[in-house]
């Protein structure tokens, strides 16, 4: 999704205006911090996912964007309005509800054209637009029928279609996909990204789904109890999380606690119990000797083999457990130092014998360069 | 994170204050404030007059207020057997015809409960119908059942199980029998409603841990349904302890029921405030109950 | 299911239906009998039928109670409505725990504590501030509206509790403002519950005796007050023949209803 030109995203441009800037919000009910001192930016165009587990306040800062809820502090600006005092239905933003929302009495034509019709715009303008956008969600055909005569997939599509047809300046989603079974919202992964960009609206997705937030977002926001941890684009929260819980919350990692012993240009030395050895991690900042350090290696980074591999850090030990998954399998091995340590091997021949089994002793490995220190 | 209530509301204020306020202002003026009304007018004296009671508050010379509480009529209450024996008889009905009402009631729900699904919906409409017709019309139609030369007594005779009509009509029998007849509908609905909603694999689980289908039903349903069957019995017993019409129509002389106190010192001795001190009582008697049933219906509420 | 209970659940299901109809049908036969007497079963005729309807005094106050029950259901259905929708949408109010008690309470309170609290009510506002002056239609319909207005909360608020609450923020999302949100998607929404509602207070309102008894005046006799007082000097064959009509008329009303519901779903499934 990262385009290869060397061009500046509107994230890295000073001079850019961002199209949403939420300041210092904070919202609670009933004493419990639902979301608190949020602060974001989200630029035009952009396909911003919020993730994070239930009750971690993702929902509630799109309610607060929709105008639902109102924040105890903080303000919110939409194309540098201020529209936290703002009704919803005077903000230049529309939202797409997890149940759907759709209303069971009206036809899909009505529920579409619901928005314009409170616009006030005339019957046969009204009749045109909902069409398009019909078209567009291939749904044409379906415009009569009453939202309990259509599959979860075209209901979606019809929730879609209704929250798009006001152009909005923002879209918010909230959890989008979460009804729909595995193979269908696959699918509509790519066709949500491929309307976003024909429309060319900025969406605001809530997920709980780590791998929908990878594939379909141009940045994204991991939140915890009411936080931020990290903003980033995906890759960035992948591979360079700033924090134990952004790392532990997306995708697998091996962790050793350990301290910093010393450091040569960007490779810190760490000793590590767990690990039994010392390790070497590449930090771009200095880091005083002494001081706790986390290692990370995600287990996909991780060679195993009988005979050492190369690699600036190598651990022995023995296998203690195989998951078999299919593309890829998954080993455990106990290390010297106690630590159990995940490593991936892609299943490249079909039907070959496992290169190992348990109880065997092995070796995994890695560079310096493909894990990462959390220094807290 | 989501709440229930629409957040958006709390800040129409207007809107939202005239919603709560009406009903609760209605409610205040004719529910709430009458009880007060009651309770002042247990406390006064019966006079002969429009209306027959003498005021609470009254201002003697000399700019005093005076505050005249008439405990005569509680005293009466309690002194006089009658009204004693007619709230100890009114609770006695009205448990015994609630627990009938349990035991005919239950199987008939979990029978609705257990229906095919295409059966469920007229066999509970033909459990609401007869409500739906005249509660005074009904209790009338037992009359006719019950009389010395009526339809039971002439069935019984026919089949030769008796040989002189028996007395029916006018018994505390009549009145068990009016009281379950004109309640059962209360009693089935709560009950259809908890064990409708009642998951199957509870029981199929129940029975592959190696229980009896009968040790099941003990065990996993009477205790599943438990909030249904309270709040069947209250709905039953708190009105059938105050009831008139069936004790009226079907009872005898001698079936002393509260309810028929009440109304035979309010309209045949006029002596409002005795029946006033009795309906303070039968309050008293029912506040219990009456908030156990107001707890168990917030508590059916998700929020 | 095997073993005997589900049989004797059955069978008592059997008997309990038996139970519930056996009255209204001995009702519906004897309403057609020549004799004035129960016991002898003198030939079929309609002549209750016919001097039912020559019976002024019982056509009157039927007409008195229509006029008390429409009313009644009327203004029951605005004022349940609204305290539904306060207590299921509010969350937590000041006045919350006073006006769900209020509503649950008539639900189980004895008529005779309804009757005579609000008689003295009246009693005491007239004294107090002139109205309403005497009683009759007037100060029933209030009386019945107490009361009733307690089915139809229940009733709505059940819809309202399995309504999603984000079809309301859906539509205001779209643009739409909280009375217009009310209008065009709370009220079409919750419509067949307001109408069962109505129809339950219209029923309850028809059917009391004990609270109008309590609460009317001169000139304002209901039906079940007349029923009433005609049953206390014994079975009469017209009564029988009022309870028929009531009867057919109830479940018309039902079957009508039932087969308007089976044709919409019909239709929905002709569409797909």
């Amino acid at each position: 999704m990262t385009g290869s030109a060397p061009r500046l995203e509107a994230w890295q441009d000073p001079a850019a205006a961002p199209l949403v800037a939420i300041k210092g919000v904070s919202k609670s009910f009933d004493r419990q911090a639902a979301v608190s001192d949020v602060s974001l930016a989200i630029y035009p165009g952009e396909f911003f996912s919020l993730l994070g587990a239930s009750g971690c306040g993702k929902t509630t800062l799109l309610r607060l964007l929709a105008g639902f809820e109102r924040p105890d502090q903080g303000r919110l600006l939409i194309a540098g309005q201020d529209v936290t005092e703002l009704p919803p239905y005077q903000r230049p933003v529309n939202m797409m509800f997890q149940s759907y929302a759709l209303f069971p009495h009206l036809s899909v034509a009505d529920n579409v054209g619901f928005g314009l019709r409170q616009e006030g715009l005339p019957r046969r303008d009204i009749r045109v637009r909902v069409a398009e956008m019909l078209d567009m969600v291939k749904l044409g055909s379906f415009a009569q029928r009453k939202p309990d005569q259509l599959s979860g997939g075209q209901r979606q599509r019809v929730a879609l279609a209704r929250s798009l047809i006001k152009h909005p300046k923002l879209l918010l989603l909230d959890e989008p996909l979460a009804a729909l079974d595995r193979k269908l919202r696959e699918h509509t992964q790519f066709e949500l990204v491929n309307i976003q960009e024909r429309v060319g609206i900025t969406f605001i997705m809530v997920t709980h789904d780590q791998e929908e937030a990878m594939t379909m977002s141009t940045r994204m926001a991991v939140m915890n109890e009411g936080r931020i941890r990290q903003i980033g684009t995906p890759v960035e929260i992948y591979e360079f999380p700033a924090n134990r819980f952004v790392a532990g919350f997306i995708g697998a990692v091996n962790q050793f606690e350990g301290r910093a012993l010393a450091q040569a240009g960007d490779v810190l030395q760490v000793y590590a119990e767990s690990a039994g050895t010392e390790l070497r991690v590449h930090v771009p900042q200095a880091v005083v000797a002494g001081s706790p350090v986390v290692v990370a290696v995600r287990p996909e980074k991780v060679r195993l083999g009988r005979e050492p591999p190369p690699g600036d850090n190598r651990l022995q030990g023995t296998v203690e457990e195989i998951a078999y998954l299919g593309d890829v399998s998954v080993y455990h091995l106990r290390v010297a130092g106690g630590a159990l340590i995940e490593a991936q091997l892609t299943n490249h021949t079909r039907g070959a014998a496992p290169p190992l089994t348990w109880g065997d002793r092995a070796w995994v490995g890695w560079n310096a360069d493909d894990a990462f220190a959390l220094v807290e | 994170m989501r709440r229930r209530s629409a957040p958006w509301l709390r800040r129409f204020r207007p809107g939202r204050w005239v919603v709560a306020a009406v009903p609760l202002l209605w409610l205040g003026l004719f529910f709430g404030l009458p009880f007060f009304i009651v309770v002042r007018i247990s406390l006064s004296e019966t006079v002969i007059g429009l209306p027959p009671y003498s005021a609470l508050l009254e201002w003697i010379e000399g700019g005093m207020l005076s505050i005249r509480l008439n405990f005569a009529n509680f005293a009466l209450l309690w002194q006089d057997s009658l009204y004693l024996d007619a709230f100890i008889n009114s609770v006695r009905v009205a448990a015994t015809a609630t627990l009938l009402c349990l035991l005919l009631g239950y199987p008939m729900a979990l029978g609705i409960a257990r229906a095919r699904q295409s059966l469920r919906i007229p066999l509970l409409l033909l459990v609401i119908l007869p409500f739906w017709t005249s509660f005074l019309i009904r209790v009338y139609a037992w009359i006719g059942i019950l009389k010395g030369n009526g339809l039971a007594n002439n069935v019984l005779l026919w089949i030769g199980w008796i040989e002189q009509p028996l007395p029916l009509l006018h018994t505390d029998f009549a009145v068990h029998l009016g009281i379950v007849y004109g309640y059962l509908p209360f009693m089935v609905l709560p009950l259809y409603a908890t064990l409708s909603r009642m998951d199957s694999s509870l029981l199929e689980a129940a029975a592959d841990l190696g229980c009896r289908p009968s040790r099941a039903f003990w065990r996993v349903t009477v205790p599943q349904s438990r909030p249904g069957i309270l709040a069947g019995s209250l709905l039953v017993f708190v009105p059938a302890v105050g009831e008139f019409v069936i004790p009226d129509l079907l009872g005898g002389p001698d079936t002393l029921m509260i309810g028929k106190v009440l109304w035979s010192e309010f309209f045949n001795n006029r002596d409002w405030p005795v029946a006033a001190a009795v309906a303070v009582a039968l309050l008293v008697l029912l506040v219990a109950p009456v908030l156990l049933f107001e707890r168990l219906r917030e508590r059916a509420q998700p929020r | 299911m095997n073993g005997k209970r589900p049989s004797l659940v059955f069978s008592l299901l059997a008997f309990g239906y038996a139970f519930l109809y056996a009255p209204i049908v001995s009702l519906i036969v004897y309403s057609f009998n020549e004799s004035r007497l129960v016991t002898v079963w003198a030939g079929f005729s309609t002549k209750w039928y016919v001097s039912l309807l020559h019976n002024d005094q019982l056509l009157g106050a039927a007409w008195v109670s229509l006029r008390i029950a429409v009313m009644n259901a009327t203004l029951a259905v605005v004022l349940g409505a609204l305290a539904a929708t306060a207590l299921v949408r509010f969350g937590r109010f000041r006045g919350r725990p006073a006006l769900a008690l209020m509503v649950g309470a008539p639900l189980v309170m004895p008529d005779v504590i309804l009757g005579l609290a609000s008689l003295l009510l009246f009693v005491a506002m007239e004294q107090l501030i002139g109205w309403p002056a005497g009683r009759g239609m007037t100060t029933i319909t209030i009386a019945h509206v107490t009361f009733s207005l307690a089915y139809v909360a229940v009733i709505v608020q059940s819809r309202l509790v399995r309504q999603d609450p984000s079809l309301e923020e859906a539509a205001m999302d779209l643009g739409a403002r909280p009375w217009k949100v009310f209008f065009v998607i709370t009220l079409p929404l919750i419509a067949p519950a307001l109408a069962a509602g109505w129809l339950l207070a219209f029923t309850l309102s028809l059917d009391d005796l004990v609270i109008a008894s309590f609460v009317s005046g001169p000139g304002a006799s209901t039906l079940p007050m007349v029923v009433y007082s005609s049953v206390r000097l014994g079975i009469s064959p017209e009564i029988n023949a009022l309870a028929t009509v009531l009867v057919v008329l109830v479940t018309s009303g039902i079957a009508i209803a039932g087969w308007l519901l089976h044709r919409r779903e019909a239709r929905r499934q002709l569409a797909e």
